[in-house]
This record gives structure tokens, sequence and C-alpha cells, in this order.
């Protein structure tokens, strides 16, 4: 045989590096239109999701709004607040100090029922049972005026959670524990300082610890300070499936103070009731005894009844007002998941069924490689897509709700801003992961109902309240991927306000970034495993 | 050392099966080599090993003297068509070829190049699935040349052609061979291979059976055999039986005679008074050749088949 010389190609080399890898999964993927379509579909739904939102707040008659969903009030710090309470106050004008000794904090609750719509003659109070509600608020403040949402600042006993200093709604701080009586009575003392107010307790009144002390920005030369009583609204909430009922309603608390002292001279205490007036529809208090009152048992002392919260407004506490968008949120981001999931999935199971896998890694042997390329492609897609959806969607969302008469909590910008990234963020990581199963069963139907099972699922059960008892639905949503929807929280949950703090409201028990590692694990646990099949197994 | 795949004593188990039990061959640049055995030889299994897609137990498989894992853009070393149908259905033919150009940091003027090559260039912007078996085997062909390779590795691509198809397919491989590049063939039926292949290496169960030219193997199994036609094959069977001869019906009017000189043969036939027309030196198929290798030698059939 004739000696023919080897082969020497006219055509460059080529490079394959990752950079080539990412381009040849772009190119696999923007050329199979039925993933294109597939992804454009998960914005539709993402965003038309939205407008299957019926929720309702007060009627609309003619097009106007009859009978409105109240407002909440707004903070010094622009979030909405609930601000409801009796106080026995005089103008402070410059520096001073407050002190007070309070011997008692009592109150009636309605077991069940709400307020009784009472035939003429009867008191809203009867039918209401003795019992002081563990947030329950009695003490001294020093508020810049009487107007719902002013700034304050106030030292105060509870009802079963010790002495605290509050202020500006959503600043607590404990101090002294227990509750106070008559053999144990709570010293509290506030000093003003210009715009400094420094809050004290004590057991005898001679011995002070300082609390805290906090800067009220804004505070005016004239404020209000005085006494003031405060008890929120009682729920019992019963959850089962399909849904619940809740029993309540307002409450009372009544508070003896006695050693009353103000360090600057004027006239004498009135009384008013902060954001009262009797419209329950309106936010503004149950009325009648509700609205509180006090009475002079001596020289200095009295006793203080009151109704109401002063705290941040939590939409799923009795006396919260708004809509929570991350419950639209939560919707519209389910539906488009799904089908993000499948495109995860089949963007590697395609190629097994079809046998592409070996012309894939025939072309690139370095697979660890490979599977990076193809998350890549995936999480940019989901990622860009769902950015752009949810940032409509939001808005969109929003929109509906307030078509309906809801009214919507001020949001600031960054927590919109971590809503919608984090949701574009949700749908990629959760997507890459649905590609690691992928390479793991290698078949689609296996894959996809995997996925749908880990994630879809436990979001189902744990969104629809009452499908699964608290102790369950929490460790769920602790545990499993569905802990990434941490990162949809609109508004933290308060320890001060007692609320329904359930996934299905927009609650989660992790925080956003913490709920959002849980499935970053899940996923990174998943590729790992993915990328030791695939180098491993035959192709 | 460029152009050359070296096999060197691979072993393969699935479970219990021993696919590759021993395997070694070369593949040398400038020529066709088929690559020949029954089904479940290990043929298929070989080529896999070869591009790093199956990992073997034992034994090396090296391109141009190093493994596929190690080779950088290996679609410039090699080219390979496994299976025609590993395709998306709903990709059209370039847009195949340009995922696959994209790995390797080639672009669609490259593309359009093999297009022209395979001659797909009418068809190339329709969708994969739509595609004949034809066709397909000519995207694959296209896929492998992508990278311009000097080897190329081809699992059974004549199956399921027409005659045209396979002529042109055979003129193809060998004008690729003609440049200078290695060839692997592999196929199952003979027929195929016959004017296309050079050198052979033939397997069973899992090891190489033969690794010679295409002409040495017919030699050796045409060896001193000669071919009678006769319509009296029962008594033409019985006397050169009687006269020491091995006798095969190879057809239904030719038999096939060895141990016997031709002019013993014909002496032996006009005692017995037994017609006949035409006594020829015989000339194996590369059927028969790869026949005699893999089974037992040839038996004395004396029964009559009408």
């Amino acid at each position: 045989m004739t000696a023919i010389a080897p082969y020497r190609s006219a055509v460059g080399p080529g490079r394959d590096g990752f950079a080539q890898l990412v381009h040849a999964e772009w190119t696999k993927f923007r050329t199979v239109r039925g993933w294109v379509v597939t992804i454009l579909v998960a914005a539709l739904l993402t965003v038309g999701v939205d407008f299957l939102n019926h929720s309702q707040c007060g009627t609309v008659i003619n097009g106007i709004q009859v009978g409105g969903c109240p407002q909440a009030p707004i903070g010094p710090n622009g979030e909405a607040v609930t601000d409801n309470f009796y106080f026995l106050h005089k103008p402070l004008t410059g520096d001073g100090t407050i002190t007070v000794r309070v011997t008692s904090l009592a109150g009636l609750y309605p077991p069940t029922g709400g307020v009784q719509s009472s035939p003429s003659g009867q008191s809203p109070l009867a039918g209401l049972k003795p019992g002081v509600q563990p947030w329950a608020k009695a003490g001294i403040m020093i508020k810049a005026s009487t107007a719902q949402g002013a700034a304050y600042a106030s030292m105060l006993v509870t009802g079963g959670n010790g002495v605290r200093m509050q202020y500006d709604y959503t600043g607590d701080i404990a101090g002294l524990p227990g509750a106070a009586s008559a053999a144990s009575p709570r010293w509290l003392r506030l000093v003003r300082n210009g715009n400094t107010v420094s809050g004290y307790d004590s057991l005898d009144g001679a011995h002070w610890d300082l609390v805290g002390s906090v800067q009220l920005s804004g505070l005016p030369k004239t404020a209000q300070a005085g006494l003031f009583t405060a008890s929120p609204s009682y729920t019992v909430i019963n959850q089962s499936l399909g849904g619940g009922s809740g029993a309540g309603g307002p409450t009372l608390a009544t508070a003896a103070f006695d050693h009353v002292g103000l360090s600057w001279p004027g006239g004498a205490l009135a009384g008013t009731s902060v954001g009262g007036g009797g419209d329950a529809a309106a936010g503004t208090g149950a009325g009648g005894p509700f609205n509180g009152s006090f009475r002079q048992v001596g020289t200095a002392a009295f006793t203080v009844s009151g109704s109401g919260d002063i705290a941040p407004d939590v939409t799923v506490a009795p006396d919260g007002n708004g809509s929570n968008l991350t419950q639209t949120l939560d919707a519209s981001t389910f539906f488009g998941l799904i089908a993000m999931l499948v495109i995860g999935a089949m963007f590697i199971t395609a190629e097994y069924r079809r046998g592409l896998i070996k012309t894939t890694l025939a072309a690139s042997p370095r697979r660890g490689r490979v599977l990076a390329a193809k998350a890549l492609v995936i999480a940019a897609v989901t990622f860009v897509t769902g950015l752009i959806a949810t940032a409509i969607a939001l808005p969109v969302g929003a929109a509906v709700l307030r078509g309906g008469g809801n009214w919507i909590a001020p949001v600031p910008g960054l927590t919109e801003a971590r809503m919608i990234v984090g949701t574009a963020a949700l749908m990629a990581v959760a997507s890459v992961l649905a590609l690691a199963i992928g390479v793991i069963t290698r078949r689609g139907v296996a894959a996809v109902s995997a996925t749908i099972v880990l994630i879809a699922v436990p979001f189902l059960l744990v969104i629809i309240p009452g499908v699964l008892p608290a102790g369950v639905q929490d460790w769920l949503v602790r545990i499993f991927p569905v802990a990434g929807f941490a990162i949809q929280q609109e508004f933290p949950a308060y320890h001060q306000v007692l609320g329904n703090y359930a996934p299905g409201f927009g609650y989660y028990p992790l925080a956003p970034l913490a709920g959002f590692a849980v499935l970053c694990a899940w996923a990174a646990v998943a590729l790992a495993a993915a990328a030791y099949l695939l180098r491993r197994r035959d192709a | 050392m460029e152009a050359t795949i070296e096999v060197t004593g691979l072993h393969k188990r699935f479970g219990t099966a021993r696919a590759l039990d021993g395997m070694t061959f070369s593949v040398l640049p400038g020529q066709v080599t088929g690559f020949v055995g029954p089904n479940g030889a290990g043929k298929s299994t070989t080529m896999r090993v070869m591009l790093g897609l199956d990992a073997a137990d034992e034994g090396t498989a090296l391109i141009g003297g190093q493994p596929y894992q190690s080779l950088r853009h290996p679609l410039s070393h090699v080219g390979a068509l496994l299976d025609a149908a590993a395709l998306q259905p709903s990709r059209s033919a370039r847009n195949h070829l340009l995922w696959l150009a994209h790995s390797q940091g080639l672009n669609a003027k490259r593309v359009d190049e093999v297009v022209k090559q395979a001659g797909l260039t009418s068809v190339a912007r329709r969708k994969a699935g739509g595609f004949s078996l034809g066709m397909r085997q000519r995207l694959g062909i296209a896929a492998a040349l992508l990278g311009d390779p000097p080897v190329l590795i081809m699992d059974e691509p004549f199956n399921g052609m027409d005659p045209e198809g396979i002529a042109w397919m055979r003129g193809f491989l060998r004008g690729l061979a003609a440049e200078g590049r290695a060839i692997l063939v592999s196929s199952h039926l003979m027929s195929e291979l016959q004017d296309t292949a050079d050198r052979l290496v033939v397997v069973g169960r899992g090891k190489v059976i033969a690794d010679t030219s295409v002409a040495e193997l017919i030699a050796a199994a045409s060896g001193d055999r000669i071919q009678l036609r006769t319509s009296a094959r029962a008594e033409a069977m019985t006397a050169l039986a009687n006269a020491g001869a091995t006798v095969a019906a190879t057809a239904p009017e030719v038999l096939t005679i060895s141990n016997l000189s031709p002019e013993r043969t014909v002496a032996a036939l006009t005692s017995a008074h037994v017609p006949f027309s035409e006594v020829t030196a015989h000339r194996a198929t590369l059927e028969e050749a790869y026949m005699e290798l893999t089974r037992d030698a040839v038996e004395f059939k004396a029964q009559a088949t009408s």
C-alpha cells in the first residue's frame, strides 16, 4: 500500500473553553421553538394570574367606592401603623420628666363572638369576660401630638410581657419582667432632653434602671405627655381545609396609676381617645366604652381604661388594616414557576431521550463543565424572564387589589426590589434544581414528577390555610425547597403584635435570605449529585 | 501519529454480560478500516469507549496517542457518527450543526460548508424530525466533518440507505481516506463494506478474530476451492464425496468443492456420468470469508434442497 501523508486540516482547530460551552447551550435552547414558547407562557402566567384576584373591600356602587376599606395611619418612618388608645395628657414644652407607679393592669375580652350589636340599653361590655391581653399596655408616653401616626416614646407595663419601652411603633425594648400588682408594683419614668427621650424602670421608686434612650426626630418643642392605656383586639381563629372562622373582638384594659409626677408646671390632664370616634368600619375604634375613659381616684392617682393597639400595622393581626402583596405574588409566582421547572428538567432529559447526550458529551468530554453551562443558561433565561414578569406582575397585582377597593400598606422601595429580584432568583435556582433532578433521573416524566412533588406540592400544602397542622407546616417551610419563598415576604412578623403569621398570608418562619439559602442548598446538593452521576455513568 | 486510533486490551462488562474481552487493534491513516462482526460483537461499545462515552473496565483507547478525555476541541481531532437519529425533532438541521459548531468555537460559515459537502443545502433549514433516514445519515456525516478531523468513526453508516445512497457514501468515504484521514466504519453486513474497506477488523464476542487487508482475507477464504454448476446435484455430491472431496451446496444449482483439484473433479464427474455445465476456480465473497472465519469449517451437507 502506498504511504499517504496524514491529513492536515485547513480549518482552524477552534476553541472549547467554557464560553464556547455556554454559547452552544444557549444556541440549543433558543433553537427549539417549544421551549422558547414555554418560557414566554411562564411569563404570561405570572402576570395573568393577578387578574384572577377578586378580593374586595367595601362595596362599589355605580363605580363609586361606598363603605371603604380602612386605611391605616402612617408612622414617622413611613410604615403603616395601628394607633388607637386612651391618652390622659397635657402639653410639655421643652424638657421634662414624667414618673408614675403602676399597681394593676386588668382587662375584659370577648371569648367568642364579636362586638354585640346591642339592643338599646345593653352595654357592649355585656358578655365580656375578665382577662388581660398579653400585649395590653399601660404607662406613660411623650408623643409629638395626638394625631394618629405621630412619633412617640413610652414606658409601659404589659399584660404578659413585663415592662417595656416602646417607641415609634416598631421599637420595643424589654425591661423588668413580671406583671404589675399592688404587692409588686412597677415604677416607670420618661425623661425628655431635646429630641432624646430616655426610659427608666424601678421596683421601689428609688433605684432606677435605664431601659433605653431614643431619638425622636422632628419632635416639636411642645409635645403631649401623660398616661395611657391600650388593649389589642382578641381573636380566635379556627382554620380548617377550605376556610376558617374567626371569632373575637375589641378588648378593654384598665390600669391603676399612682404617684403620678410631672416635672413641669401647667394645667390639668385631659383625656383624649386617640383614633377614637366609634366608627368600627373606618378603623377608628369600636366606639362606646371602647373609646376609653379615666377616673381620678386621688391627688396623684388615676385609673385609665383604653382599647386598641399602638404598633406596626400587621395585616394578619385583628387590629390590622390593608392587603398583603405577598399573597398576590405567591399565586402568580407559583404558576410561572411550574412552567419553568418543566423547562429546566426537559432541557437535559430531552437529550437523554433522543440520544443527543452522546453527541453533547463527545463534543465536550469535560462533563462537569457541560452541566455548569446548562445550569448557567437555564438560570439566566429563567431569571431574566422572572425579573421582567414579576416587575410587571407586582404593580399589576397591586392595581387589581386597589381596583377591588383594597388598601395596600406602603412598602419601602428596597423591600419591593427585594421581592422582585428575589422572586426572579427563586425561579432561577428552582429551575436549576429541576435541571439537576433531570440529570439524576434521565427521564422527563420522572424528573418533572419529582420536581413537582419536591417544590410545588409542599407549596400548596403550606399556602392553603388549614391543610396542615401548624407544627408540620412550620417544619415543611423551613426544610423543603419551598423555604425559598421567604424571599417574597413583604412585612416582618413583629413579636409585639399577635397575628396569624402563616405562609398563606405572606409570613414565613425564616428570614428572607435564610429561606432563599435553604433553596440554594438544595440546588447545590442536587447539582453535586448530578455532576457525580454524569461523570461516572456511561453516556 | 496524529491520525491514528489505537485500541489495546479493552475489557468491559455490562452486568454479567461481557461486551469487550481483550479488544486490540489499530486504525491507520489513508485507508478505510472496516469493523465487522455479528450483532452483539462489541462494535458499538468499542466505538463508544473510543469517544469517551463509556468507560472500559480495563485497557486503553487512544486517538493520536491521547485518551479522548484529554483532547481539546475534540471534534477537530475525531468526527463521529454513532446514531443518526440522535436529533431533536423540532430543531432544524442547520441549527443542530450550529450548536455543535459553537461548542467548538466554530461559526455558521463552517456549518454552511459542511452542509454543502454533505449535499444538504436544500433541506438544511427544515426540522430534523421530518428527515428521511438517508438525510439523517448525511446530517450525521456533516456533523462528523464539522471540525475537519483527520479521524472519522462511523457506526453502521449504511444502515437503511438505498443503493444510490450507499454508492454515494462509499465514494465519499474513499475520497476522505484518499486525503490521508483514518476512517473506521462498522457494519454487520459484509456486502456494504465490499469495495469500501481496504482493511478489515473482524470481531466476535468482544475480541478481534482477524485483522487483515480485504484482499488477503478473500484470498485465504477462497483457498483452492472449485465452484461447480450442475442440475444433478445429488448425484454430483455422491460422486465427489466418494472421490474424497468436501462438498457444500451454496446455491440451488451450485456446489462448492474443496480438497480436490479441478482435473480430478472433472474426472470423477465424467466417470459417474454426472452432467455439469461449469467448473471454475472459486473467488469467495467477503460474506463467505467472514462466515468461514466466524463459524466452524464448511461441512458436507448431503441433502437435497429443491
